[in-house]
Order: structure tokens, then C-alpha cells, then sequence
């Protein structure tokens, strides 16, 4: 339980850290971390409940791709500016890295277990920023048709 | 009856040129294609061309006014970072645009002078955010606590060479690989004097800062949103990116 809280803050921390990298507007840090923690959390919960690998990656991408679109309206800012510290969490890093070091070492079976690890995660993060820009495009549409605009 | 001819003629080279100006400095901060297309069309329906056309790539802008007098333009882009501030800036502008706040003039004036409007976070602070996701993320990836200071540490002397060699160097890719070589050698280094407990760990939080989260993301939008030249073309450069890194971790594990 300990490790979990600290954990959070660590998400919350790698968010503005990575904010800091590619230089986000000051008033823009806050809230990147805070995207960032949430789609942790999904994917936190998701794993450890009843998900695998590719759905606990799948709903964090999903979230992150719905919180920061809402998040952009809010604060009238592009939204990709919230979602690249969000994924930062969702990497698969470890897995990248241990593909190259046995790749490297020549321990080739090993390390395509790890790349096919790798692909399965980003596919399923892509498949869930997919579905978050799709409900986005129906929900300017359903905007549009009430307000009885013609595009 | 010719000199207001010539006029709008001016006026209309005058919005070309801002739309490409704007359409440059977006996608050479990282922005995606779609975002790019919509802020061009919205700068050139705003100041009245209304059948203008842009073709954006990763490399470069054609645009053309849609007027016969006027001709099309084309920006090259042979540079490409990630400054989301400025971004940012642009939709801003071209808000503030749109709402008629500032005019043309303005508006191509504060494109022009953008590199003096935009901050960016001071070096030391740039360093200081490498370490946090470094060493924040070996705890998180990892469940590695004792390894976070020595993390921290290694991931800001990785970007701080990746920082520096990209001033001299010049091409991304080199100064990825040397800053994964760096990353590698000093995380391997600290664990045989005792300092590190787990070299794997602490480079996997090294490397972070330097992988490349944002063309990924750029390219699944860019090709999801139909955009078929510059989606795999950034999928290209992610991919480019990776190698380097995966090179240079492998000749330090190799070497040290």
C-alpha cells in the first residue's frame, strides 16, 4: 500500500518531468501530471483486477485520450499537449530494453518475446487513442447536428 | 482602380506567407498534421481566401491562395524539436486572430519574432526534469526504490549530453545514441562501485527522456487521420530513433 501511494506520486512527478522536456506552457505543467496520474490509475486498476497487458494498456490510452481532449477545451489549449506527458507512464520501456539487451547478448528467443511484447502494448495504447479520437469526432458531430450547423 | 488591384494582391501574399509561416513553426515544434491543416485554413478563411489548398508534410508546406493573381507558396522544413509552448503560441495567435483581436500584421510579426515571445525552461530545469522522469519511472516500471537517486542522477547527465551534442551535431540521431552510450556506461559504472544496485533498471530509467514517446503518438494520429505521407514518415523517425538508442545501450553492455 505504501509502494502504491508512492508510486502515484512518482506518475504524477514523471508527467511534469517530462513536461519540462519539451518545454509545455508553464500553466499547462500541473495538469499534464495530472493526466498523466489518472491514466495510470485506469491502467494501475486495470491490471490488477481482471485485465491483461493488452487491455490494462488499451483503457490507458483510452483515458488519456478522452481526459486530455476534455482537459484542451477547458483550458483552450491543443490537446496534444496533454497527452504526451500521459502516455509517458504507458511505455513500455522496460520490455524495449530487455528486447535490445538480448538481442545484443544473442539470446534471440528471449528477445522476441520481449518484441512481441513491445508491439502488443504500443498496439494496444494506438487502439485506445484510436477509440478516444473516434467518440471525439462523434461527439463533434452529434454537437453539430443539434445546433442544426451544416458542415 | 489598379493601385487597390495591387493592394489586395499584397494583402493576399501577405496571409500566404503568415499561413506557411505558421504551418512551419507548428510541425517543426511536433504538432500533428491534422492540427496543422486546420489552424492554416482557419488563418486563410479568416483573411478571405476562401479556396485556398495546403499540402503539408513532414518536410515541407505547399499552400496556394486560390487566387489567380496570387500564385502558391512553399515553406521547406528541415528541422524538427519539441517546443509544445510553442504550439501553443501559434493556436493562440490564431484565436486571437479569428476573433479579430490582432490583424495580419500582427499576427505575422508575432510568427516572425516567435523565438523572442517564447520562453523556454532554462537548461538546469530542462536536466532537472530528465532526472524526474528517470527516477521516477524506475520506481513505477520497476518497483525499484533504492535505485531512484542514482537514476535520477544518470538521467540527467544522459540529457544533458543529448542537450549539448544536439547544439553541436546537428543530427538527432547521433546524439541519441551517444547519450545512450553515456547512460549505459555510467549506469554500469555506478553498479561496479557499489552505488546502483541493478544496472538494467537504472538504464531503463535513463533512457526515458530520450524515447521517442511523441513522433509514436504523432504517428498513429497523422495516419489515422488519413494523412498516409506523414504518418509513416514519423513512424520512421521513431523508429530510427529506437535503433539509435537500442545501438548505443547495447556497445555500452558490450564495452563496460
Amino acid at each position: 500500500m505504501n509502494l502504491f501511494i508512492i508510486k502515484c506520486i512518482c506518475v504524477y512527478f514523471s508527467g511534469i518531468g517530462f513536461g519540462l522536456i519539451v518545454n509545455l506552457p508553464h500553466r499547462a505543467l500541473n495538469v499534464a501530471g495530472i493526466t498523466a496520474t489518472l491514466s495510470w490509475l485506469v491502467y494501475y486498476g486495470v491490471m490488477n483486477t481482471w485485465g491483461g497487458l493488452g487491455s490494462a494498456n488499451f483503457f490507458g490510452g483510452l483515458t488519456i485520450g478522452l481526459v486530455s481532449v476534455v482537459i484542451a477545451h477547458l483550458k483552450k489549449m491543443p490537446s496534444i499537449l496533454f497527452d504526451v506527458p500521459g502516455l509517458v507512464p504507458l511505455v513500455p520501456g522496460g520490455q524495449a530494453y530487455n528486447t535490445i539487451k538480448n538481442f545484443a547478448l544473442g539470446d534471440y528467443q528471449v528477445a522476441f518475446n520481449y518484441l512481441s511484447e513491445v508491439v502488443w502494448i504500443a498496439g494496444s495504447i494506438a487502439l485506445g487513442f484510436i477509440v478516444a479520437e473516434l467518440i471525439n469526432k462523434i461527439r463533434i458531430k452529434i454537437k453539430y447536428v443539434s445546433k442544426g450547423w451544416d458542415k | 482602380m489598379a493601385d487597390t488591384a495591387t493592394r489586395q494582391e499584397n494583402y493576399d501574399h501577405l496571409v500566404l506567407n503568415t499561413c506557411v509561416l505558421a504551418g512551419r513553426i507548428m510541425i517543426e515544434s511536433g504538432s500533428e498534421m491534422s492540427r496543422v491543416n486546420d489552424t492554416i485554413m482557419r488563418i486563410a478563411k479568416n483573411a478571405g481566401l476562401k479556396d485556398a489548398q495546403v499540402y503539408a508534410t513532414l518536410t515541407g508546406i505547399i499552400m496556394s491562395g486560390g487566387v489567380k493573381e496570387v500564385g502558391a507558396e512553399v515553406g521547406s522544413i528541415d528541422k524538427r524539436a519539441f517546443d509544445m509552448e510553442k504550439v501553443a503560441k501559434v493556436n493562440e495567435l490564431s484565436r486571437a486572430y479569428a476573433a479579430k483581436k490582432i490583424d495580419i500584421y500582427e499576427f505575422r510579426d508575432d510568427l516572425v519574432h516567435i523565438d523572442d515571445l517564447v520562453a523556454t525552461f532554462p537548461l538546469w530545469l530542462q536536466t532537472l526534469g530528465a532526472g524526474l522522469v528517470s527516477g521516477t519511472l524506475v520506481v513505477v516500471f520497476q518497483n525499484n526504490l533504492p535505485d531512484f537517486w542514482i537514476t535520477f542522477i544518470v538521467g540527467m547527465f544522459g540529457w544533458a549530453v543529448y542537450y549539448f551534442l544536439n547544439i553541436y551535431i546537428q543530427i538527432r540521431f547521433l546524439s541519441e545514441f551517444l547519450a545512450a552510450v553515456v547512460v549505459g556506461a555510467l549506469a554500469l559504472i555506478a553498479v561496479k562501485n557499489g552505488i546502483g544496485v541493478k544496472a538494467d533498471d537504472i538504464i531503463i530509467g535513463g533512457m526515458m527522456p530520450l524515447v521517442p514517446g511523441i513522433p509514436l503518438t504523432n504517428a498513429v494520429r497523422d495516419a489515422l487521420s488519413g494523412n498516409l505521407i506523414s504518418g509513416p514518415a514519423r513512424g520512421i523517425e521513431a523508429l530510427i530513433s529506437a535503433c539509435a538508442l537500442g545501438f548505443g545501450v547495447a556497445i555500452a553492455l558490450h564495452f563496460f
